[in-house]
């Protein structure tokens, strides 16, 4: 009776899986095939928060500035803009020749409509502050003041202006972010929230969105009517959403990628021996670190012991030996590459790791700790083996140099968030920042005592007071040493460990023409051209 | 009739406000929110994100909000995927898992259930020991191993298949991950099949049927496959839940844009209004499925009814 019972339950359901599958894209013309690793969360800018909403949007829309193949910044929807002498309002003249995918032209109306959108409450953005430096933006984003007063001005057809509360020199910079691109009102307002769909969707970048199948695809064909549609060699884009490296490493394998968005963290070697020059390992404006947190015991008030747990680290054998894809350690803070700035360095970045282990264990023992009474303490990181590997070997590394008793706990990744957020049970945990643009600041703020990414929940009044004075700065060289000594003064009282600069890494097949490696990680795919190797 | 059909409709009511009911709490239970990343929002953006998606509004008036919607057939905005709704994702990813698991399991009934009989045909010979080696690899050999196996074979080193799904589709990218799915339970089948034919090929009857001078196969078809097949039948149960299971592996593996694979997302992003489609409409299916069975059961058997 049951076998029956369960048989029938087979053919009705074998019934119901009748045809219908969706989201067949055209491969017409050149089109190059690259890896996303997760679907973006929308193509709506103000609603995408990943970076790999951010790289379709890239290729979709045209800020007023953008950056060229080997990470220059260069003119796009603006041809140029100047700063006023105060450094207090910037004004960008729009290209005249620079069209919406339906034809029409990119006014500064539509920046400026954009940029009202992005800080509005009930847009809810989640790069809402983002500009916080353009006059009333965090005011707009607290809902005190309507979103019409801000900083951003129309003067004429061509003509954007911002005005900034406060010098900002990196605010250039910003409007290459996916969340200031320009938007089209009317469209905005046919089709409400629901606009930035394909076929409703209108770019006024290179490409345009023609298909979009969630976990599958997001097809984008060339738009016929950017300004410099002459230069742009593809046809189409494919974003192939592969969430599982493995896989995609699979699908480069069979040709059916052009581009990975990463490679398997295991067998870097294999890798490397078999795909030579295809692998592009580059180093990349991120960092992965150890917070403490310091409002609870044992680490509160307690920075030597704080130094001796960073010091006891062996970060070379780190980057080598257990990350090893060409990662960098990290003695400082702001990885290297970062515009106009030089990162100050830990003091005992120049000692042997022998002479650390050496200044470590004197901390270590005047702390009071010792083989019969040892710091015992839980590290949390986020369940990975790449994660798992490295807490095994720091807690190693610890228990070697100086008898510290770690225990590891690894949490699902929104527990880790939810527990380093509340501060209550963690003591020392796993984190990581990638930077939103190319300067020290987008580092250095998050240890802000308002940071909401605070999560060491560190306060250090010469901290801010330095900080304050960068962001009051309009002479660059200034703001750079206020920036720089901001970094000294934070690294000194060791409220992180940072471990190692990220890089990026990618498969690129030799087909590939235009391709270059940046510290940002941004490849546009207009930059990109396609030719048979053979 | 009507009336029990009526009847059966309304006792599934409660049923499924109590799984409903029991979703919501566990998906609100779980710690961390759809928004929490390691780049943590301002306290200003957070409140108006909260806002904006009803997060900052007490638990019972969230989940009243939910049925309101639930009863106008709207599953919600998924928090993921913010520019689609739950229904969406749903309907564009169900029709996919369904064609899978159902290719599948005809896969895994024709084949296993011919080698099996073949096997119990020529009992003992090489054909048979071939078949029951390779089917005991085939039951042990996990989904995951064997996966990237064929993966690496079939598309990597002859490059016959594709390697993963697209959005391109043509029907070669179903042809790994339905085999990888249907492989364990054609080994299953054949096994089960091989020793209840063997069974039922010893007994009287079959013999009474030779003894009237039918050949092999026509004894096999007439006379054998029926009885035979009925520990087959009871063994579709547990293969469709493990195809269903499977089939989450399997569409993580080869990247398709099945059901399976936004479930897990959804449960890892905390997709409150995705995870919670998903479960309603997993139970409404479930429900709907084995309220026609009733039903049928109801239209073929009048003791049912009274029962």
């Amino acid at each position: 009776m049951k076998s029956i019972r369960l048989f029938l339950l087979f053919v009705v359901m074998l019934a119901v899986a009748t045809s219908g599958c969706s989201g067949d894209a055209p491969d017409s013309g050149v089109v190059l095939q690259r890896g996303l690793a997760s679907d973006p969360e929308s193509l709506d800018q103000h609603k995408a928060r990943s970076t790999q909403a951010a790289d379709v949007l890239r290729d979709i829309g045209e800020g007023l500035v953008a950056y060229s193949a080997t990470g220059e910044l260069v003119p796009a929807a603006a041809e140029r803009w100047e700063a006023s002498d105060d450094g207090l309002t910037y004004t960008f003249h729009l290209r005249p020749e620079a069209r919406w995918s339906n034809g029409e032209p990119v006014t500064a109306a539509h920046f400026v409509f954009g940029l009202r959108r992005l800080v509005a409450p009930e847009t809810a953005a989640f790069y809402a502050n983002l500009l916080d430096a353009v006059v009333n933006a965090p005011e707009i984003v607290a809902g005190k003041q309507p979103p019409e007063s801000l900083g951003v001005e129309a003067a004429d057809e061509l003509t954007l202006l911002v005005r900034l509360a406060r010098p900002t020199p990196y605010i250039v910079r910003l409007f290459s972010h996916p969340s200031t691109f320009p938007l089209h009102p009317a469209t905005v307002a046919e089709h409400g929230n629901s606009f930035a769909r394909p076929g409703k969707l209108l770019s006024n970048g290179a490409f345009v969105l023609d298909a979009w199948v969630p976990g599958s695809i997001i097809a984008l064909r060339r738009n016929e009517h950017y300004w410099n549609n002459e230069k742009t060699a593809l046809d189409g884009v494919n974003h192939h959403v592969i969430v599982q490296d493995a896989t995609e490493l699979n699908r480069y394998r069979a040709g059916e990628l052009h581009i990975t968005s990463t490679v398997p963290p295991d067998n870097f070697a294999e890798l490397r021996a078999q795909f030579g020059g295809e692998l592009r390992i580059a180093p990349y404006l991120g960092i992965y670190y150890y917070g403490f947190n310091l409002t609870r015991p044992p680490f509160k008030d307690n920075p030597a012991v704080r130094q001796a747990l960073s010091m006891a680290i062996d970060r070379d054998t780190l980057a080598k030996k257990v990350v090893g894809r060409g990662e960098a350690p990290a003695y400082s803070w702001v990885p290297p590459g970062v515009n106009n700035y030089e990162p100050t360095v830990f003091s005992f970045a120049a000692l042997t790791q022998e002479e650390r282990n050496k200044v470590a264990r004197r901390l270590y023992k005047e702390a009071g700790y010792s083989k019969e009474r040892p710091l015992r303490f839980e590290l949390r990181y986020n369940t990975s083996d790449r994660h798992t590997k490295i807490a095994v070997a720091i807690q190693s590394m610890w228990s070697e140099v100086l008898g510290v008793e770690a225990t590891l706990i690894n949490e699902e990744f929104q527990v880790l968030l939810a527990n380093m957020r509340d501060a209550e049970v963690t003591q020392v945990f796993r984190s990581s920042w990638i930077g939103d643009y190319d300067d020290a600041h987008t580092f250095l703020s998050v240890l802000r005592a308002g940071s909401a990414s605070n999560m060491p929940r560190y306060a250090n009044d010469d901290f801010e007071s330095l900080m304050q004075r960068a962001a009051e700065q309009v002479d660059l060289d200034r703001r750079k040493l206020y920036l720089e000594e901001a970094e000294r003064v934070m690294l000194a009282d060791h409220p992180v460990i940072p471990l190692y600069f990220f890089v990026s890494n990618h498969l690129v097949s030799p087909d590939v023409r235009g391709w270059a490696d940046n510290v940002l990680d941004y490849h546009y795919s207009h930059h990109l051209s396609l030719s048979a190797a053979d | 009739m009507l009336r029990y059909t009526l009847l059966r409709v309304l006792g599934a009511i409660p049923t499924l406000l109590l799984v409903i009911a029991l979703a919501f709490l566990m998906v609100h239970a779980a710690p961390g929110g759809p928004f929490d990343d390691e780049r943590a929002i301002p306290a200003d953006v957070a409140a108006n994100i909260e806002r904006a998606y009803h997060l900052d509004e007490a638990l019972p008036k969230q989940f009243a909000r939910y049925l309101s919607g639930l009863v106008r057939g709207d599953l919600g905005p998924s928090y993921r995927y913010r520019d689609h709704t739950v229904s969406e994702l749903i309907g564009a990813s169900f029709p996919l898992s369904m064609r899978l698991g159902a290719l599948a399991m005809a896969l895994a009934i024709a084949v296993g259930v011919g080698a099996g009989t073949f096997a119990a045909l020529k009992q003992g010979s090489y054909l048979d020991r071939w078949v029951m080696a390779l089917s005991m690899t085939g039951i042990s050999i996990p989904v995951f191993v064997l996966a990237p196996v064929l993966v690496l074979l079939f598309a990597v080193k002859l490059q016959w298949l594709p390697a993963g799904w697209s959005g391109t589709a043509g029907a070669s990218r179903l042809v790994l991950p339905v085999i990888t799915l249907a492989l364990p339970q054609i080994a299953y089948i054949a096994r089960l099949t091989r020793a209840s034919m063997i069974d039922v090929l010893g007994r009287d009857f079959i013999r009474t049927a030779r003894a009237q001078g039918l050949g092999t196969l026509t004894v096999v078809r007439l006379h054998a496959l029926k009885p035979a097949m009925l520990p087959v039948l009871s063994y579709m149960g547990p293969a469709i839940a493990a195809i269903l299971t499977g089939s989450v592996v399997v569409e993580e593996i080869f990247g398709i844009p099945g059901l399976g694979q936004f479930f897990v997302r959804g449960a890892l992003n905390r997709d409150y209004t995705l995870v919670l489609g998903i479960v309603v409409f997993y139970a409404t299916l479930i429900i709907f499925l084995n309220l026609i069975v009733d039903v049928l059961y109801g239209a073929i058997d009048p003791r049912v009814r009274h029962r």
